[in-house]
């Protein structure tokens, strides 16, 4: 049975987290420029500080217009509740420092986004925090790199850079066998074309930036919690479990044994690392989220064809795309991403690094650009720009050949993209024939 | 903290304070299929403003292991175990829906021992849908949504939460769902099969606050009648205290308006 009271994708999208403002029935989420909130009388605010009553004190800790993006993405998730931050990087690093402290250890998939492998190779261990990276559809290599100091399983849905599909309840149920939670980042897959929380996952993370907004223009992360992984019976996360001396002797667990994690994320977390989002960018969020369930229809829509349409072209050696059967993933893509696997896309061109450079600077579409997820599409050539310095042998450890070209696949008119592609594809062969 | 109670481990939340027999006592008794955190607002409010509070996990609910009790009138029973195990004498009851007839329950049969009487969302009888119950008993799934259906406004279900940041409905659904099994359903079955509720009324002889939600669908206001009616038979002070735009998850919906009604209510009888 769903959750967030049985109302579906498109309804959630538009209203979730909302009702028109009380004071001037703005029917808009209005944007709470505001640092800080006037306390009524003193007594609201110890109740406020107590948690007698819940309330806004500093937008540090909270703002309406978050909260607003907090519950929408909450009930699109089917979570207890959410928290904003400024990056995707920053929910990443909310849900580690939430879990663990020096000493602790995470099992992560190998394929992940370059920041993300950035945070757990090299930072987190300068704060004593170590990560075993392992091929994300291998169960065993999950459960040999569990030590008795784990504390969190984390993957993609989708992950870089062979567009790996995350196998969500097999690597939960591992996760649960050890009372450990799996936190899954669902950026490229959006709530509407997968809610891992359903499928077992304990904590989703995004990057808001990506497909979340779609425009482009606001970077900003969310946390989720799922509520339903029993830190007490756990017994391995003393942060929840307890008291806190950092505030009001709390044990998170005994407060809300289903919103531990979101109460103590938000009351040190946001409290203390401060990596709050503003309420601008928020709004800005929220107002990409009002068309994401139709958005994502039209991405996935866009992105067969294109990678239909590139599987069949000479210049291309192979199309990395899971929703097609060459895809060895395309099975379980089936199970987990029924209504499409996202909208990004890699291919091989033939022709190498120099084909590559060829390819993207004829093409007048898509944009020559280091992010995915825009409402336009996007395009970028790893051997010459982000792994330039990479020769051939460190590009394959990485799953990248001199010749792959990452797409993004935006709203435009798919005749418009298989175009701008084709211009591409005719240059690569007009400089092949001139070699 | 955990006390022993009628020889089985009991978890008591008291709100962020410590327990203190010394001070005046609140018990806070939870509904069907719930645990102790749905009053965490209103237990936070009590504990911090002079007050110690005693808000237990009904036997088979929550951290309180063993099998639920079957009936309101054992869980009335079980109240007057909790209060002798804290050592105890006099408390104000405080319950929500099935927590309200145990209340009322223990109320009517413990004399004096009950100072004061407080009923949130409540009705006496208090019959369940018979769909309700099929489900709680072979779809518990099924019965969480419909619970979450009817215990939420519109208002609380999709637009905003009071608690920046929670989705109230799910909070709620996740709080069912970790219930153990057949706690909801026996729960149910209790409040749907309780029928001396308006008998144990006319036999309460402390002041009662009967706390509605104006829009409540599962104990709607006006259905409270009769058990107004009943609990003015002896009770000194009978009063009814509206929620505005509130549903039956009172505590959750309008968790500040529901504090000021409870203390309200209390200092009222400590300045007499």
């Amino acid at each position: 049975m769903s959750r967030s009271g049985s109302f579906r994708a498109e309804t959630l999208a538009l209203h979730a987290g909302q009702t028109p403002d009380a004071s001037f029935g703005a029917r808009a989420a209005p944007i709470y420029f505001t640092t800080s909130y006037v306390f009524p009388d003193a007594d609201h605010a110890a109740a406020l500080f107590n948690l007698e009553s819940p309330g806004h004190v500093y937008s540090r800790i909270s703002n309406p217009t978050n909260a607003v993006l907090e519950e929408r993405i909450a009930a699109m998730e089917g979570g207890v509740g959410a928290i904003a931050v400024s990056s995707g990087q920053a929910a990443l690093h909310l849900a580690v420092v939430t879990l663990m402290g020096m000493g602790g250890h995470i099992v992560a998939s190998r394929s992940l986004y370059g920041g993300s492998h950035n945070l757990f190779t090299y930072t987190l261990p300068r704060f004593g925090i170590h990560t075993s990276f392992v091929d994300p559809n291998d169960p065993q290599a999950w459960r040999n790199a569990i030590r008795p100091e784990t504390r969190l399983l984390f993957g993609e849905s989708i992950g870089n850079p062979g567009l790996d599909v995350l196998d969500i309840p097999t690597v939960a149920d591992i996760a649960h066998d050890h009372g450990l939670p799996l936190l899954v980042d669902a950026t490229l897959v959006t709530p509407c074309l997968q809610q891992p929380l359903s499928l077992g996952a304990d904590l989703v993370m995004h990057s808001a930036t990506k497909f979340l907004g779609g425009h482009g223009v606001a970077v900003g992360g969310l946390l989720v919690d799922g509520g339903r992984f029993d830190w007490e019976a756990s017994g391995l996360f003393p942060t929840l479990t307890e008291p806190y001396d950092g505030f009001h002797g709390m044990d998170f667990a005994e407060e809300s044994p289903v919103a531990a994690f979101a109460l103590r994320a938000r009351r040190e977390g946001l409290r203390d690392f401060g990596a709050c989002l503003s309420p601008m960018n928020a709004f800005q969020i929220l107002q990409g989220m009002e068309t994401l369930p139709l958005r994502m229809r039209s991405h996935v829509a866009n992105a067969e064809r294109v990678a239909e349409h590139l599987a069949d072209s000479p210049q291309v050696e192979g199309v990395v795309y899971p929703g097609l059967a060459s895809h060895p993933a395309h099975e379980l893509a089936a199970r987990l991403l029924p209504d499409g696997a996202g909208a990004v896309l890699s291919f091989e061109l033939t022709g190498g690094r120099e084909a590559g450079k060829v390819f993207i600077e004829a093409l007048q579409v898509f944009s020559h650009l280091a992010n995915v997820g825009d409402a336009k599409s996007l395009v970028i050539h790893p051997a010459s720009t982000t792994h330039f310095r990479m020769n051939g042998d460190d590009l394959a450890q990485a799953g990248i050949g001199e010749g792959t070209v990452r797409l993004s696949i935006g709203l435009e008119h798919a005749d418009d993209l298989l175009e701008d592609l084709d211009r591409g594809l005719q240059a690569v062969a007009r400089w092949s024939k001139r070699r | 903290m955990f006390r022993e109670v009628d020889n089985q481990s009991v978890f008591i939340y008291t709100g962020g304070r410590r327990f203190d027999p010394t001070l005046p006592v609140v018990v806070l008794i939870h509904g069907a299929g719930h645990d102790h955190s749905v009053w965490n607002f209103q237990a936070r409010a009590l504990a911090h403003h002079g007050l110690t509070v005693v808000a237990p996990d009904l036997p088979g609910h929550g951290r309180s292991p063993g099998p639920p009790l079957p009936d309101i009138e054992s869980l009335a029973t079980w109240i007057d175990c909790l209060l002798d195990a804290l050592d105890v004498r006099t408390a104000t009851i405080v319950g929500h829906s099935m927590g309200s007839l145990i209340a009322l329950q223990y109320a009517a049969s413990a004399g004096e021992r009950v100072d004061r009487l407080i009923l949130v969302g409540s009705v006496a009888p208090m019959p369940v849908a018979a769909p309700l119950l099929e489900a709680a008993a072979r779809q518990p799934a099924r019965a969480h949504a419909m619970i979450n259906q009817w215990s939420y406004t519109p208002a609380h279900r999709l637009g905003a939460s009071p608690v920046p940041g929670m989705v109230l409905a799910n909070v709620n659904q996740c709080i069912m769902e970790r219930q153990p099994d057949k706690a909801l359903a026996t729960d149910l079955a209790a409040c749907n099969a309780y029928q001396g509720g308006l008998a144990a009324a006319e036999s309460v002889t402390c002041p009662v606050a009967l706390i509605c939600g104006e829009r409540d669908q599962m104990t709607p206001a006006k259905a409270a009648r009769a058990l107004h009616a009943a609990l003015a038979n002896q009770a000194p002070d009978v009063r009814i205290i509206t929620l505005n735009g509130a549903g039956h998850a009172m505590m959750a919906e309008a968790p500040d308006q529901l504090s000021i009604a409870i203390r309200g209510f209390l200092s009222d009888y400590n300045k007499n």
